[in-house]
């Protein structure tokens, strides 16, 4: 089964294949380390967030249990972007590959569906997406804060650039009169 | 969760933030039928310092020195995969020499780490004495950080485009000198750690995690190596001179010829990754070609470069524990947009939770410690009983662990 792989353009084209328009924009990342020139690769992908979970279908495909290391997500004034990382081919000496997909939400409606489903390992990942980031994932199997204490005021969210940032919530010791 | 369908009647115990193993606060909530936990909860955050927000507010050479704060331990993994990914953002080429001695930094910090792990979880199952034994050996390893960076824990010895310390020929007979202290010392602790009766009573089939639950949960590092998993980001994707060097997985088959994915298979895997680790180091030194250390040797000449980077990158590395990640954005200002750090103890968690269902109370520090856990330890346990509340501190619960070990060497 670990045999078979297909390199990162053929599982650039095989995801593009399948989902067509829905996937904006790709580019494949090579890095060469060390003496012998050792390779490997970071794919890096637009996608529509709709097709998340479909995406993922698809690397089980390839990938019995793709890694998935964590999400990142930022503030991009209109909207939200997250990116999620998945790796797939461990465990084939230096075959491994990075898949990152960013998607977009828009803050008038920032959701998105939960992976957790199909990968148990991103339950954290997206609890935290929640609270840091004020963002709405779907059908999450356990929607509580873990990072941020329960006191902590609601509709605030950490990682925002707007007025839902946590500027209110700093207090610059050197303003305090003390 | 209070009442399962059971004659039994099942209790709630919390258990933290301050842990029973390591010195870090979680906080675990275990519902409880006797003496055997049927489930777990686990909450976090109670040291969440807002290092990612800070981040943003800072340049990227000021960040190597913050993520070097992330973690007393792993204080070379986190401002190195921090710079991967600005170097991968930015696309600035490492010098050949300075990946080499990456290379071989990483490795002493895996050599220390493992160590110390090795006392702590001796120290929790009641075996101080072997704790001093471990921990004598990791000076040594101190030593030989202090002598090659000029600090014992945090390192400063990261730099964006390379590494801020040669490593000269003159440097080498410590080295090697240092290498053969560990090399005489493995197979005492080999002898005390994987043949001593008692030790094996304590950690086989205690903290079971099967492969399949390793896989599912995205665990990473020695947890998810001892069960059978190949994951090691040094062979998958073989960063700075990895691909250069002779090394392979480390599963506990290697020895025993068969995966429990125990407790006891953990040690097995910690014990041989310093064996690899102290073979890595001595491959570089072996190897190690002449030239540049450094990409740029100005600061302020790497800071200009950056404020004009849009782009994005990560930094994988394996960290002792496991997998450490890092993203980064930077967008054209003198901050970087977005950081994220994501330490292996995050992926490390769900798992606990199928590891120490099934076990008893008494097991709870050796389980939770065989993950290495990076966030913090127990000070006390309040049990509820019916309403009753009363509380087990740090040292009762400890005490716990040391009768059953106790009980088992009669």
């Amino acid at each position: 089964m670990k045999n078979d792989y297909l390199s990162p353009d053929q599982i650039v084209k095989s995801l593009k294949d399948e989902f067509k328009t829905k996937i904006f924009d790709s580019r494949i990342e090579k890095h060469i380390r060390g003496l012998k020139k050792t390779e490997f690769y970071h794919i890096w992908l637009k996608s529509d967030r709709n097709i998340i979970k479909d995406i993922v279908r698809h690397l089980i495909k390839l990938e019995k249990y793709p890694h998935f290391a964590v999400s990142s997500g930022y503030d991009m004034g209109e909207k939200i972007e997250l990116v999620y990382h998945f790796s797939i081919y461990y465990g084939l000496k230096g075959k491994e590959v990075n898949i990152n997909i960013t998607v977009e939400l828009p803050k008038s409606d920032p959701t998105i569906d939960t992976i957790t489903d199909l990968i148990p390992g991103a339950l954290i990942s997206e609890q935290e997406k929640q609270e840091m980031l004020g963002i709405k994932v779907k059908n999450i199997p356990k929607d509580s804060r873990v990072f941020i204490s329960e006191d902590y005021p609601e509709d605030t969210y950490p990682w925002r650039k707007d007025e839902k940032g946590p500027e209110k919530t700093i207090r610059n010791l050197h303003e305090v009169k003390k | 969760m209070n009442s399962k369908l059971s004659n039994k009647i099942s209790y709630q115990i919390p258990v933290g933030p301050i842990h029973p193993a390591l010195k870090e606060p979680v906080q675990f909530e275990f519902t409880i039928e006797g003496e055997k936990i049927i489930d777990v909860d686990v909450g976090l955050g109670h040291v969440h310092r807002s290092v990612e927000w800070a981040g943003t507010k800072r340049n990227p050479i000021q960040i190597l020195y913050l993520a070097e704060r992330i973690c007393g331990i792993c204080s070379y993994c986190h401002p190195m995969a921090f710079s991967l990914a600005v170097e991968r953002a930015a696309e600035i080429d490492v010098p050949e020499r300075a990946q080499y001695i990456r290379v071989i930094h990483q490795e002493l910090e895996r050599i220390c780490s493992h160590v110390l792990w090795a006392g702590v979880a001796a120290h929790e199952i009641g075996f101080d004495s072997v704790l001093f034994l471990t921990w004598q050996i990791r000076e040594k390893a101190l030593d030989l950080t202090e002598y090659l960076t000029g600090n014992r824990v945090t390192k400063g010895i990261t730099m964006i485009g390379g590494v801020r310390r040669d490593i000269t020929k003159d440097m080498y007979p410590t080295i090697l000198e240092g290498m053969k202290f560990f090399k005489d010392n493995f197979e005492k602790i080999r002898k005390i750690f994987l043949d001593d009766k008692t030790f094996k009573l304590r950690s086989q089939n205690c903290g079971i995690l099967t492969k399949e639950n390793a896989l599912k949960l995205c665990a990473c590092g020695p947890t998810t190596r001892a069960s059978g998993v190949k994951k090691d980001v040094r062979v998958d994707q073989p960063y700075f001179a990895f691909g250069d060097l002779d090394f392979d997985y480390i599963t506990p088959d290697i020895i025993t010829g068969e995966v429990n994915g125990d407790v006891y298979d953990r040690i097995i895997v910690r014990l041989l990754e310093v064996k690899e680790a102290v073979d890595l180091i001595e491959q570089c030194l072996d190897k190690m070609p002449a030239g540049d250390i450094l990409s740029e040797k100005k600061p302020a000449k790497i800071l200009s470069t950056l404020k004009k980077v849009n782009g994005e990158g990560i930094g994988r590395m394996e960290a002792p524990r496991g997998e450490v990640f890092h993203y980064v954005k930077l967008n054209g200002n003198e901050s970087p947009h977005h950081w994220k750090v994501r330490a292996p103890t995050y992926n490390n968690i769900l798992p606990w939770i199928p590891m120490l269902k099934g076990n008893q109370i008494a097991d709870i520090p050796i389980v939770a410690a065989s993950t290495d856990p990076c966030m913090s330890c127990t000070n006390r346990v309040a049990i509820i009983d019916n309403g009753k509340k009363y509380q087990l501190d740090k040292q009762q619960l400890y005490e716990l662990s040391v009768k059953k070990t106790r009980r088992l060497m009669k």
